[in-house]
């Protein structure tokens, strides 16, 4: 009796928390979600890692909400693409802009991905280091290790010390400020 | 005689210019003929790789990001990536794309130059480039 009515329960949970509009929801929603992970959803599209790791790190479309991603990635946005032109042609245009609106971090069950979204509710910031999240994780960082630091310049090279940002993973245990490799906040 | 003949053949076929060419810098060598392209100048294209202009604020050249020593690796001029060597002596997979080869000539034109490079100025850059 006791067993069957646990089992109910669970299954009641579980149709409400594993909806997929969970995703879309607010932040305590999504952690009740069982399928949620941590850090970012690495990149999993070799056209996104080809183009867009051509000139700089591939930074992971999780990064950002999807209404950033939609003002980075069209035509006239890349042809003066901070300074640069990064032209796509529009099959490709096509892939990475849909790449990145699928896992943009409104979109994603991942942990980090998921704060960055809370973080941009209101915004659509077109740099990563503008997202208040990621500027508050770095903020007691010293000039000197990131400005100052000739093997880091500026918070937008993130495979500088974050070393397996490449995989998606951010964790401080796993940062490395190149000259300075002893310090912690 | 003929071991004359054959030495010879071979020595011309590896001094000549296009010694790293791939069917697909011919086919686009091919295709800026039909464009309106005369003879390739490579002498030009050399000066015409480490000439700097200035567009939008900035001075470069293409040897700002590419070196001029092209058997080099090669930096981003914001970014400081690392760009392969573009010399297909020391890097096997330099024009092997077409596709590739249009894209990055529309972009670094358009950053270096402010235009698009014409057809002769790109039969020039491609028949410098093949032969480093």
């Amino acid at each position: 009796m006791q067993i069957k009515f646990n089992a109910m329960l669970l299954l009641a949970v579980l149709a409400v928390v594993v909806s997929p509009a969970q995703a879309e929801e607010d932040f305590w929603s999504w952690l009740a979600n069982p399928l949620r992970q941590k850090e970012i959803n690495p990149v999993s599209n070799q056209t996104w890692q080809e183009e867009c790791g051509a000139c700089h790190f591939a930074y992971q479309p999780g990064l950002l909400p999807g209404k950033s991603w939609e003002k980075l990635l069209n035509e006239k946005a890349l042809a003066d693409h901070f300074g640069d032109n990064a032209e796509l042609d529009a099959n490709t245009l096509k892939e990475v802009r849909t790449f990145a609106l699928e896992n943009a971090a409104d979109k994603s069950y991942y942990k980090r991905a998921r704060k960055i979204a809370v973080a941009t509710e209101n915004e659509a910031p077109l740099r990563i280091t503008e997202v208040r999240y990621i500027q508050r994780k770095h903020h007691e960082i010293p000039e000197k290790m990131i400005k100052g630091n000739r093997d880091v310049k500026s918070l937008s090279y993130c495979d500088a010390c974050h070393t397996r940002a490449k995989e998606g993973v951010y964790d401080e245990d796993t940062v490395r400020i190149p000259n300075f490799p002893e310090w912690d906040d | 005689m003929k071991k004359i003949l054959v030495m010879g053949c071979a020595l011309g076929i590896l001094l000549s210019p296009a010694v790293f060419a791939s069917p697909e810098s011919d086919a686009l060598l091919q295709k800026y003929q039909t464009d309106g392209a005369g003879k390739a100048d490579p002498a030009k294209a050399k000066q015409d790789w480490n000439r700097e202009v200035l567009v939008k604020d900035e001075k470069m050249s293409c040897s700002t990001c590419h070196t001029s020593d092209l058997s080099r690796e090669g930096k981003h001029h914001v970014t400081g990536k690392t760009i392969g060597p573009m010399s297909a002596r020391v890097n096997p997979e330099r024009f092997t794309s077409v596709k590739k080869m249009e894209k990055w000539f529309k972009r670094n034109c358009l950053d270096a130059w402010g235009r698009e490079c014409t057809a002769q100025e790109k039969a020039d850059f491609l028949t410098f480039l093949l032969a480093q």
